[in-house]
């Protein structure tokens, strides 16, 4: 089955319209695999005919409808992992070197979808900030349905089962009849708000915002301005982290790339300055006198024997002065 | 990388394995944990079990401590994947030194997820 020009051009314009999303040509089969089960749910035999329907009745409930089902993603725990060990081995601590005394660490989790982003951030946050640990993390996303699950804490066994490590789980989630819901201590860390990444952003400033496999969706244009809303409200010194693949570069040229473990993280450029054509291995050296740059260490994960493979860059940072990757709870049941 | 995957049921074992093989892995199976332990025994290297907490003869938390208890055997990484899904059987588990624990029914991007977790995806599989 396929859809007709017709269908495609009218959700496209929708989705576009409402999340300034772009469904190229191309995309045909996202719109039918995404809506055929809310077409068949309404009784229509296929996307076609409930497009039709949708079209006739102007119902602003299918229109939030549809832009949500081709919007929201399916998501894991410490997707992709490296953005999170970047956290504990050169985020953090860099943001340390440069305010001694550390205030509330301010995040953004952008396009946060059901929380399990900002939930991630929030645990390893507490790991490596240690007790009495202050920050504060506003996670936003455009569809009210994701956040109304996102901001109960609760998450089935097979969302559980996606890249959640099982000592985080055992110390942070309990059981509830089928499900696992998660700390209270860790739901109080975190407010979250509806948002589209084309409105003004959230109140900043922002130690750290986490915007990652939203900017693939978008065009050129839209990108930049996105990026460009991000800028405003990052602190100076702060840090972007963008999905494994995405960049800034050729789109904004307000960003500094450092490499990190396995990827990226980018630093604003300050007004006025010239940025470098090229990733400076200097942009991560905290600005604490007499310190000599250490040689990147390769991280260890929490529950491994083993370091995990070490990374091509050659890329100095400044010494780690915290606590070793992984809790002692971890260290000491798994090793 | 070479993983042992044990689990009583014959079905389980292929599941876990063809998730495993998909993944990069070259794989061996045992139906229960003195099975398993003897294949270790012979000298049979892997880097990863994969272990079911029920069996016969030897359960999956007996194989995994007397893993623990050889040196021999540090580098390999447990990963119980089972139905035991209580948050007490979880933290024993992890005491008695599994690194991950994977609840039966799981999606095969569950498993890809948690050797992400350990450092076991080869990095041609990152995107």
């Amino acid at each position: 089955m396929s859809l007709t020009q017709d269908t495609f051009a009218f959700v496209a314009d929708v989705v576009r319209r409402r999340s300034a999303i772009q469904l190229e040509t191309g995309k045909e089969y996202l719109v039918e695999s995404r809506l055929l089960p809310i077409a068949r749910d309404a009784g229509h035999p296929g996307v076609d005919a409930y497009i039709r329907e949708v079209r006739a009745a102007q119902r602003e409930a299918d229109l939030t409808q549809i832009v949500d089902a081709l919007t929201t993603n399916e998501t894991s725990w410490f997707r992709d992992n490296t953005p999170f060990s970047a956290l504990r081995t050169h985020i953090v601590p860099a943001l340390r070197a440069e305010r001694p005394v550390l205030d509330t660490l301010r995040v953004w989790s952008a396009a946060c979808s059901t929380g399990q982003e900002p939930y991630s951030l929030a645990m390893t946050l507490s790991d490596v900030l240690g007790p009495g640990a202050r920050f504060d993390i506003t996670a936003t996303d455009l569809s009210e349905r994701v956040l109304a699950q996102a901001r109960s804490g609760r998450y089935s066994q097979l969302e559980v089962n996606r890249g959640l490590p099982a000592p985080m789980m055992v110390r942070y989630f309990t059981r509830n009849g089928h499900d696992w819901q998660i700390a209270e201590e860790l739901r109080r860390t975190i407010t979250f708000q509806q948002h589209n990444l084309l409105d003004l952003p959230p109140h900043g400033p922002f130690d750290i915002v986490f915007l990652r496999n939203v900017l693939i969706y978008f065009d050129l244009e839209t990108k930049r301005s996105i990026l460009s809303r991000v800028h405003r409200v990052l602190r100076p010194g702060g840090f972007l982290v963008l999905g494994a693949a995405e960049t800034t570069i050729g789109v904004d040229h307000d960003w500094e790339r450092v490499p990190v473990d396995r990827g990226s993280v980018y630093r604003p450029v300050q007004a006025g300055a010239v940025p470098s054509p090229r990733p400076a291995p200097s942009t991560l050296a905290g600005v604490v006198p007499g310190t000599t740059p250490a040689p990147f260490a390769p991280a260890t994960r929490p529950g491994l024997a083993r370091p995990v493979t070490a990374s091509t860059t050659t890329t100095t940072f400044p010494p780690t002065r915290t606590r070793p990757t992984g809790s002692a709870f971890e260290q000491g049941v798994t090793r | 990388m070479r993983a042992l995957v044990i689990d009583d049921s014959r079905t389980m074992r292929r599941i876990v394995s063809a998730a495993l093989e998909e993944l990069g892995f070259t794989t061996l199976q045992a139906g229960d944990g003195q099975q398993a332990l003897d294949l270790l025994e012979s000298g049979e290297e892997v880097d990863l079990a994969c272990i079911d907490w029920n069996m016969p003869v030897m359960d999956g938390l007996t194989f995994v401590t007397r893993v623990r208890a050889n040196s021999a055997w540090r580098d390999i990484t447990l990963m119980m994947v089972t139905t035991e899904s209580e948050h007490g059987q979880i933290v024993r588990a992890l005491a008695a030194g599994a690194h991950e624990y994977l609840i039966k029914p799981f999606t095969p991007d569950a498993i890809r997820d948690k050797l992400d977790l350990l450092g076991l995806i080869p990095a041609e599989e990152h995107v």
